[in-house]
């Protein structure tokens, strides 16, 4: 086990370029993680991960609850401060790369009582490119419809967010993320709390992503739906277990490993085996 | 009195008073746009806390300059000394908030009587000075605008003017962390940054505004604008126009009606104002007025009898509410006596081949369609002419006659 030292001043984490992960040749890593250490008080949350996740991959990442997978995601993107670790995207470090990256959040996270619509949800994913001063033209609000019409929303444009469904206000954010036309698209908990409908929709969304060359990372609770739905799995519980493609790393000894005893008594055993 | 009100209000009571009601309206303005922010952002008590931590900035700024040989009473000192105050109260909320268990409402208060208390102490200290002119020191506690020089009028202006632009500039990432604070940070704002800007120009908004409104006040001024505002609308821009509309306004015939009465503390008026405002919204917004929710609860309850007395008349069940029956006679559905009319019978039939189909698709799909029965929609709102056919015929030869 590698011990880094603590970088709590500098938390935006650099590979130097030119430089190449150990674990990034399987082609260009859309997101190389070397490190990671995130802790809330004193025990970390997540301790000293690494991981690698392939251009065009789609990854899940499953561990128990309190395993740390949303905070992995929010410190790999600098939403939460790390103790340590190192974090690249495409090869370069964070920061640069921030206009390729979209992150949908836990639903949860957000009051949906706020005063704005769906439509202007949409149009957040656009104001990165705009700057302090930029207007959204035409063309920006025809993305931003597009990307509402590619989640099957396009009639509940001028809503308020708070009269949606849970599984429409999903949608909602994953068309935000659609409107950034990110290389890599984050999602922590997409398919929490929503209909069956809106599961399928976001599922054919997100292939449609990686059909069009993208990378998508997606926090995952369902061990059932992983193999329908991902290509690779992070198995996380605080360490990383493993990771890499369906056969090597979701195993009935990786969930094992991952899940302890709550594996057995979940009866999900025979699920990795399938 | 009355007079002097309108013309303050019309811009015809000179130069000086113009200035003022120029000044209070931009720094309304400049209020209501950033106290939409903090409102928003759920944390409209912090300007609580730096406007009263700017008192003790204040009186130093005072003693300071009488110090240096001056008689005190340079307003741009004085504000320079309230914002050194403030930053320093502002920087205690955070470091509190961030740095120790203390949750902010705790820190809030802390911060806000301490430096509060050290204000009045060092006022209590300058009356004991002989040096300088203390009078209009405690002007900045609840707000004047009688006896104000020109250059004040200028330096509150200009002040304002810069805080309403540094708005407009801030507007989206302050709305994203606001809305999204995780988002935003993905996008790359630095979320702590942009609350401590946030904060920045709350404390610019206070600092600008202490001698109109003063520091025990001016917290209204920043969060009763926003509030009113979320009355009138669903969207973000939008809160923050109106917000700072409403706040343009109080300001302004806040400073009318404060020139005409100038016994009365300018910042109480112009609060009263805002708060005249704020009940409009409360009693006559359409979406989410007090009167609106009213009118609406009663509509409901007036659909729910309808339908509960159709379907009763279409069971030959007799209707013992008074108000089914009072609702129904008035449409001319029944008469005096209970028996349903002609129309009457029309329309229970209605409403109970409604029913039915309802019924027939519950029993089918467990769809979304199916999930909005309410025992109110009308089942063509929901289903298209074909997919009714559908259904009927499923209900086959039971179906009763309908309308």
């Amino acid at each position: 086990m590698r011990l880094r030292p603590a970088r709590p001043t500098q938390p935006a984490l650099v590979v130097e370029r030119g430089r190449t992960l150990p674990d990034a040749d399987a082609g260009e890593a859309a997101l190389a993680v070397r490190g990671l250490t995130v802790s809330y008080g004193e025990s970390p949350a997540v301790f000293d991960v690494d991981a690698t996740f392939p251009a065009g991959s789609m990854t899940a990442i499953v561990g128990p609850n309190g395993a740390g997978k949303s905070t992995f995601l929010k410190a790999a993107l600098g939403v939460v401060a790390r103790v340590s670790g190192e974090v690249s995207v495409f090869g370069r470090p964070l920061e640069a790369s921030r206009g390729r990256i979209a992150y949908v959040p836990q639903r949860a996270s957000v009051d949906w009582d706020f005063p704005v619509r769906v439509i202007d949800v949409v149009e957040m994913g656009l104001w990165r490119g705009l700057g302090l001063l930029g207007r959204l033209t035409g063309a920006h609000r025809a993305r931003a419809r597009e990307a509402l019409a590619r989640v099957g929303m396009e009639g509940f444009a001028e809503r308020q967010i708070g009269r949606l469904s849970g599984g429409q206000q999903q949608r909602v954010f994953l068309a935000r993320a659609l409107a950034q036309g990110a290389d890599l698209h984050v999602l922590d908990e997409p398919f929490a709390g929503v209909d069956a409908a809106t599961e399928r929709a976001v599922v054919t969304v997100l292939k449609g992503l990686q059909a069009e060359g993208r990378t998508v990372i997606a926090v995952h609770h369902d061990l059932s739906t992983v193999r329908d739905y991902f290509g690779r799995v992070l198995l996380l519980n605080v360490r990383r277990i493993a990771e890499g493609p369906l056969d090597e790393a979701f195993t009935p000894e990786t969930l094992q490993a991952t899940y302890g005893g709550r594996l057995e008594a979940a009866g999900l055993g025979a699920l990795a085996a399938g | 009195m009355l007079d002097q009100a309108l013309s303050a209000l019309l811009l015809q009571a000179g130069w000086n008073a113009t200035l003022v009601a120029l000044g209070a309206a931009l720094l309304g303005a400049a209020a209501g746009g950033a106290g939409a922010f903090i409102f928003l952002r759920k944390r409209a008590l912090v300007s609580d806390a730096v406007a009263h931590a700017t008192l003790p900035g204040v009186a130093l700024a005072f003693i300071v300059m009488v110090a240096l040989g001056g008689d005190g009473r340079s307003l741009a000192g004085l504000l320079a000394g309230a914002a050194g105050s403030a930053w320093l109260g502002l920087l205690a909320v955070d470091r509190l908030t961030r740095r120790t268990r203390l949750p902010e409402d705790a820190a809030i208060g802390a911060v806000l009587s301490v430096f509060f208390g050290a204000g009045v102490v060092l006022l209590t200290v300058i009356q004991t000075m002989t040096a300088g002119r203390q009078a209009g020191l405690e002007s900045f506690l609840l707000g004047a605008t009688a006896g104000m020089l020109l250059e004040d009028a200028v330096v509150i202006a200009l002040g304002a003017a810069g805080c309403a632009l540094a708005v407009v500039l801030l507007r989206r990432p302050m709305t994203l962390v606001a809305f999204d604070p995780g988002f935003a940070a993905s996008t790359g704002v630095n979320v702590a940054r942009m609350d401590l800007a946030m904060m920045g120009l709350v404390m610019a908004v206070t600092v600008v505004g202490l001698k109109i409104v003063g520091l025990i006040l001016i917290v209204a001024l920043l969060i009763v604008p926003p509030v009113a505002a979320r009355f009138w609308t669903e969207r973000t821009d939008r809160l923050v126009a109106i917000a700072a509309g409403i706040g343009a306004v109080s300001g302004w015939v806040g400073a009318a009606i404060s020139a005409a009465a100038p016994d009365l503390p300018t910042g109480a008026v112009i609060v009263m104002v805002a708060f005249a405002l704020f009940l409009a919204g409360l009693l006559l917004s359409p979406a989410r007025g007090v009167l609106a929710a009213v009118l609406r609860r009663r509509r409901f309850a007036r659909r729910v009898h309808r339908r509960q007395g159709l379907l009763a008349l279409a069971h030959d069940e007799p209707i013992l509410e008074p108000l089914t029956r009072r609702l129904l006679r008035r449409e001319g559905l029944l008469r005096a006596d209970g028996v349903p009319t002609e129309g009457g019978r029309a329309e229970a039939a209605k409403a109970r081949l409604d029913e039915a189909r309802w019924a027939a698709m519950r029993a089918r799909r467990d769809d979304a369609e199916a999930a909005r029965y309410d025992g109110l929609t009308p089942i063509e709102t929901v289903l298209a002419p074909d997919e009714i056919a559908e259904l009927d015929r499923r209900l086959g030869p039971r179906a009763p006659e309908g309308a």
